[in-house]
């Protein structure tokens, strides 16, 4: 391949190929101590010798970058979202005002909680609303998403059998499991088991009865699982689970289907974790912040981490827990530090608090009925789309995956499309691109063939979903008559299909500074500057 | 290349070739394997000097969006590594019978090749 | 209808037709009468948004926050100004609304944000590989933990006392998991990490060793001697470092670090009472494939067109599953985009400027303060002082509108008496000195 010209186009610039040396946009505040240098502050040894290559760029073609390069972005607020396992609902815009006021926005976390009792009692509010949700007692704000929450689980597993005495190795994850269960069950130090699915999507019940032994710390369970479908025997999972002395893990990740509807807890679930930014709508923000509470039963409460949000009892007050104070004045929130039994600190400071703001306000605005609601049609847009889906044009090249009611969510199989037109699940996908539409999750999960998993939440109303059916009809009628239209889709992209193998090959992660790599000239020929120089030792991509 | 497999290679089940040579056997994975993964972006071979056992995994594959265990048909030490694949990990998917070889071991049980499928047992395989 | 949605009573009637049910509660049929909730949710009803703005605001209000004080309180977090390009730039939706760039034909924007940030972190660092972010700090701490019991195979991790505790304990509570123990470096009398203790604790069996720069007292640490203690049995070194400091210091990376990691707020993001932010994770070129997280990287498209992907994804959970890196599934990736920002505002003078800036007013407040100083030694943001009169110092600050800092005595039990002050680009020398004249009369009491 020719060398790569960075300059070819001018929207392909990055910031630092933009940087004009002596240009600025920031001025720092007057010098009002005494100038000492720094050379007396601080030992040669430890001073920079060489300034970082930070781009020199003025502020209005700093904004211009960044605009530029937004409009890169297809973004939910633009087109339809249906990704799969991932609740792309809409994000209230009340969330970012209220989210932004100095009350929240610049609250230090370690201002003493005197100081910070409205922000303690909101994270105390939506502690308990979480907890109502779930149908499990007791809620830590602390994980920051969904996959630090799953380790909090795990640990929290283990240091509940540890109190019992016992030692236990093994987790068991559905073979339909999100990729982040197996591995949170490694980084807790445990070892993965899987338990196969049945003819009907769920777990299979045989199976599970066979693996669920003494060794067994934990069940990882999603429910509605990953295929979208709601698993009937739930009741005597959690019994056989809860029979081998193991805990029962609910992955909240499809929690959008059941609020109002079926609590967890009630399911059997000892603990659980919420996305704030899946079903309490924090914004994605291309891929995080996020949130990733977790809620518990009475038994494993002890081993909560720390610090806690409690309520405190006013002097002279009796239960700590009970009601809300004396009539007319409002109980006082803490952080409690002293939980001996605790797994300890998951991160720093109280977790991700702007977003507990935006889904405590996503939750005051709904109420519980609103919630119900909000489940209600997310499973109703679902099932309308599932079955404009199965018409004939369609269902014939995209069979469904497990042919029953689904939940908030469904499965289809590109199998038919790949085997009487030609084209694979991922053609399929990069020409809906095409159509101002993003593609569904696609080949997850793992045991259906050529997987396309549509979830389209809620807040999308009803042409939209026929608008996506008529896309996908479209280009299944597209590609019958001429495949290689999909298989070199999109076309009107801001890029085409990218070599990910030749980035994958020869990684090229940072732009190489205008010295040849950044560090090249005090450190020649160090081996690591071949991973920043496409041209290098290791040849052009 | 177009779908092969050589007569003179003994195959492994999980889609793995030797060539046995004397007491050493040059290994790698056939073009079935190299089909099902996709364009191969890295190889991540073991030390040599490191005992490979039969059936264990003894190294890893990765394509874009793929990781394979490569399986040990046979038991040994590792004499080499093919270094070239390094660069050009895809000379696996180009040539995996010839410049797309694995490793070379030294063989510790040679009476493990009478458990290799030959190339119409392996052909079987692949149709069964 | 619910707030956000659009069924209305006729879309609702030929949706269900058209699935063939008669009801929405035909649509839950699958689920089993023995855990159905048979009540409405015991929440609060839902209320107009005026009132839902009323009611948050309400409750911001009764917050102290970093505008309606003079704050001397760091310890982690800090008070500097993030300027309004962030908020305009990180507001736009196409920043805010997608999730994590699965298409990147569609996501070149935040792609190539993510390639502009490793490259800012690379600098910054001094190391040549950098993620696209992971949550906030002290993770990224247990992060470099995992990755250095992965690569080592070796069951103890070293930590020095001058880490902030929130890293430490959340290190500990990680290695609990990965089936590692921790063993703590204390101080010296001068407030730095004591080289002679780590040295003795650095063994064969020492996978990693931690310490942060500057550390939490705000000591600027020796990195090199420690550096070299850490690596003598082949241990990983691991530097937490302020993003922001690394303005003026050395890159860790020019230590020999193998990774350095940290907390990304002081970079553009807000206080947050804590959170969201992000954590920075680089490190050496051996060490690209055992990341955590997510990695851009750049190429071409089929047009020959330059692009960004995410990269090495191999090394993921949704890949590798149980032999994953990490079980992380993205980054913070707007956090991530306000870091970038601000690093881009700041320019490559302006962020020395900053530092200097910094040091020399840190520089100047502990002198005017005259109380005892915990760390005497190098400082270029923050330091600790010991205050006889601890409590009563944070009344009257606290009746003059200032906060003065963070009392240590909670987590450094050794300084009961010791106050944390942290220096930005927002202490004016005005400030510094209304801190000093309620300092006064205790520097009298040093004094006698």
């Amino acid at each position: 391949m020719a060398a790569l010209d960075p300059r070819a186009g001018e929207e392909t610039l990055t910031i630092y190929e933009r940087s004009v040396a002596g240009r600025r946009a920031f001025t720092a505040p007057a010098l009002d101590v005494p100038d000492v240098p720094m050379e007396e502050i601080l030992p040669a040894s430890a001073l920079r010798t060489r300034p970082a290559e930070l781009p020199e760029v003025s502020e209005p073609e700093i904004v211009r970058h960044f605009n530029g390069l937004s409009k890169k972005n297809f973004d939910l607020d633009t087109g339809f979202y249906p990704l799969g396992s991932c609740t792309m609902k809409y994000n209230p815009k009340l969330h970012e005002r209220v989210a932004a006021l100095p009350g929240h926005a610049r609250l230090h976390p370690l201002q003493d909680p005197e100081y910070a009792q409205g922000a303690l009692e909101l994270m105390w509010n939506l502690q308990e609303a979480l907890a109502e949700i779930a149908g499990l007692p007791h809620v830590s704000l602390q994980p920051s998403a969904g996959s630090h929450g799953e380790l909090a689980g795990l640990l929290l597993t283990r240091a509940y059998h540890e109190g019992r005495g016992e030692q236990r190795h093994k987790v068991l994850t559905p073979d339909t499991a999100h990729g982040t269960n197996p591995a949170t069950v490694t980084m807790a130090g445990y070892e993965v088991v899987k338990v196969g699915t049945d003819e009907h999507g769920g777990v299979d019940i045989a199976d599970l009865r066979e693996k669920a032994t003494d060794d067994i710390a934990c069940l990882m369970l999603t429910n509605p699982n990953t295929l979208g479908l709601f698993d009937r025997n739930i009741e005597e999972i959690a019994a056989i689970v809860h029979g081998a002395g193991a805990t029962l893990y609910y992955d909240g990740a499809n929690l959008n289907a059941v609020m109002g509807i079926s609590r967890p807890g009630d399911m059997g679930f000892d603990i659980v974790h919420y996305n704030l930014h899946k079903t309490f709508t924090q914004p994605h923000g291309g891929g995080g912040p996020g949130a990733g509470p977790i809620a518990v039963s009475d038994r494993i409460e002890p081993y909560l981490p720390r610090p806690q949000v409690v309520r405190v009892a006013r002097e002279g007050e009796g239960d700590a827990h009970a009601g809300n104070g004396r009539a007319g004045e409002r109980p006082r929130f803490g952080l409690e530090h002293d939980r001996p039994r605790s797994i300890g600190r998951l991160r720093g400071f109280q977790g991700n608090f702007g977003v507990f703001v935006r889904s405590y306000a996503y939750i005051c605005s709904l109420g519980g009925d609103g919630l119900r609601e909000t489940s209600e049609t997310a499973v109703l847009n679902a099932n309308y789309l599932r079955a404009r889906l199965a018409e004939p044009g369609v269902a014939e090249y995209l069979p469904i995956a497990f042919d029953r009611l689904c939940m908030h969510e469904f499965v289809l199989s590109g199998r038919g499309a790949r085997d009487k037109l030609g084209i694979r699940t991922l053609d399929i996908a990069k020409r809906m691109l095409d159509h101002g539409v993003h593609p569904p999750t696609v080949y997850f999960p793992l045991l259906v063939e050529e997987a396309l998993m549509i979830e389209p939440t809620e807040t999308e109303p009803r042409e939209r979903l026929d608008h996506f059916a008529g896309v996908v009809r479209s280009i299944l009628e597209e590609a019958g008559e001429d495949p290689e239209i999909a298989r070199n889709a999109p076309y009107t992209t801001p890029v085409r299909r990218l070599d990910e193998a030749g980035a994958a090959k020869r990684p090229v992660v940072r732009q190489p500074s205008a010295d040849g790599g950044g560090g090249a000239e005090q450190n020649p020929g160090d081996p690591r500057r071949a991973a920043e120089n496409p041209a290098g030792a290791t040849g052009a991509i | 290349m177009a779908e092969s497999y050589p007569e003179d290679l003994r195959y492994h089940p999980d889609h793995d070739w030797a060539r046995v040579e004397g007491d050493e056997a040059v290994f790698g994975i056939t073009w079935y394997a190299q089909d099902a993964l996709g364009e191969v972006v890295f190889f991540d071979p073991p030390k040599v000097g490191a005992s490979v056992t039969k059936d264990q995994a003894y190294a890893e594959v990765e394509s874009v969006k793929a990781v394979s265990d490569v399986f040990a048909p046979l038991s040994g030490e590792i004499l080499a590594v093919n270094e070239g694949l390094s660069d050009g990990p895809e000379t696996i998917n180009a040539d995996p019978y010839g410049e797309g070889w694995l490793v070379r071991v030294k063989l510790s049980d040679p009476g493990e090749l009478d458990s290799l499928l030959d190339v119409n047992a392996y052909r079987d395989l692949l149709k069964s | 209808m619910s707030r956000y949605t659009s069924a209305t009573d006729a879309d609702t009637r030929a949706m269900l037709d058209a699935i063939g049910v008669g009801s929405l509660n035909d649509l839950f049929a699958e689920i089993p009468d023995g855990v159905r909730l048979k009540r409405p949710l015991d929440l609060p009803d839902g209320r107009p948004e005026q009132e839902v703005f009323e009611h948050l605001s309400e409750l911001a209000a009764r917050n102290r926050h970093a505008d309606e004080e003079v704050t001397f309180l760091g310890a982690g977090m800090y008070d500097h100004y993030v300027p309004a390009i962030v908020d305009s730039i990180t507001l736009r939706s196409e920043f805010l609304t997608p999730y994590t760039p699965y298409q990147p034909e569609i996501s070149q924007g935040g792609l190539q944000v993510m390639f502009e940030f490793q490259t800012a972190i690379s600098e910054l660092t001094g190391l040549p590989v950098s993620n696209a972010s992971v949550y906030e700090g002290p993770s990224a701490v247990a992060a470099a933990g995992y990755l250095a019991r992965n690569q080592t195979g070796r069951g103890k991790l070293v930590v020095s006392r001058g880490m902030h505790p929130h890293s430490r304990e959340t290190l500990a509570t990680h290695a609990v998991g990965y089936g590692m123990g921790t063993a703590e470096a204390g101080l010296t009398p001068e407030g730095a990490t004591d080289l002679d203790t780590l040295a003795s604790l650095v063994d064969e069996d020492t996978a990693a060793v931690f310490v942060q720069q500057p550390n939490f007292l705000g000591t600027v640490e020796e990195l090199g001697a420690l550096g070299e203690a850490a690596k003598r049995t082949g241990a990983l070194f691991v530097v937490a470092a302020d993003p922001l400091a690394l303005g003026i210091l050395k890159p860790p990376g020019e230590f020999g670090a193998d990774i350095c990691v940290g907390e990304g707020q002081t970079l553009g993001n807000r206080l947050d009472f804590g959170g969201p932010s992000f954590g920075f994770f680089a490190a050496d070129e051996r060490f690209i494939r055992k990341m955590p997280g997510r990695i851009a990287g750049q190429t071409r498209d089929m047009d020959g067109k330059r692009g960004f992907v995410l990269t090495l994804q191999t090394r993921e959970q949704h890949i590798r599953r149980e032999k994953a890196t990490h079980n992380i599934c993205t980054s913070q990736a707007l956090n991530a985009l306000a870091g970038v920002i601000y690093l881009s505002w700041l320019g490559k003078r302006g962020l020395v400027e900053l530092g200097q800036l910094m040091a020399k007013r840190t520089h100047y407040a502990r002198a005017v303060l005259g109380l005892d100083a915990i760390n005497p030694g190098p400082v270029v943001r923050e330091f600790a002082v010991r205050v006889p009169d601890l409590d009563g110092l944070l009344t009257r600050a606290r009746a003059e509108g200032i906060n003065p800092g963070y009392p240590l005595r909670d987590t450094y039990p050794e300084y009961g008496d010791g106050l944390l002050v942290a220096i930005t680009e927002r202490r004016t020398r005005a400030d510094i000195d209304r801190l000093a004249a309620l300092t006064a009369p205790l520097r009298e009491e040093v004094a006698a």
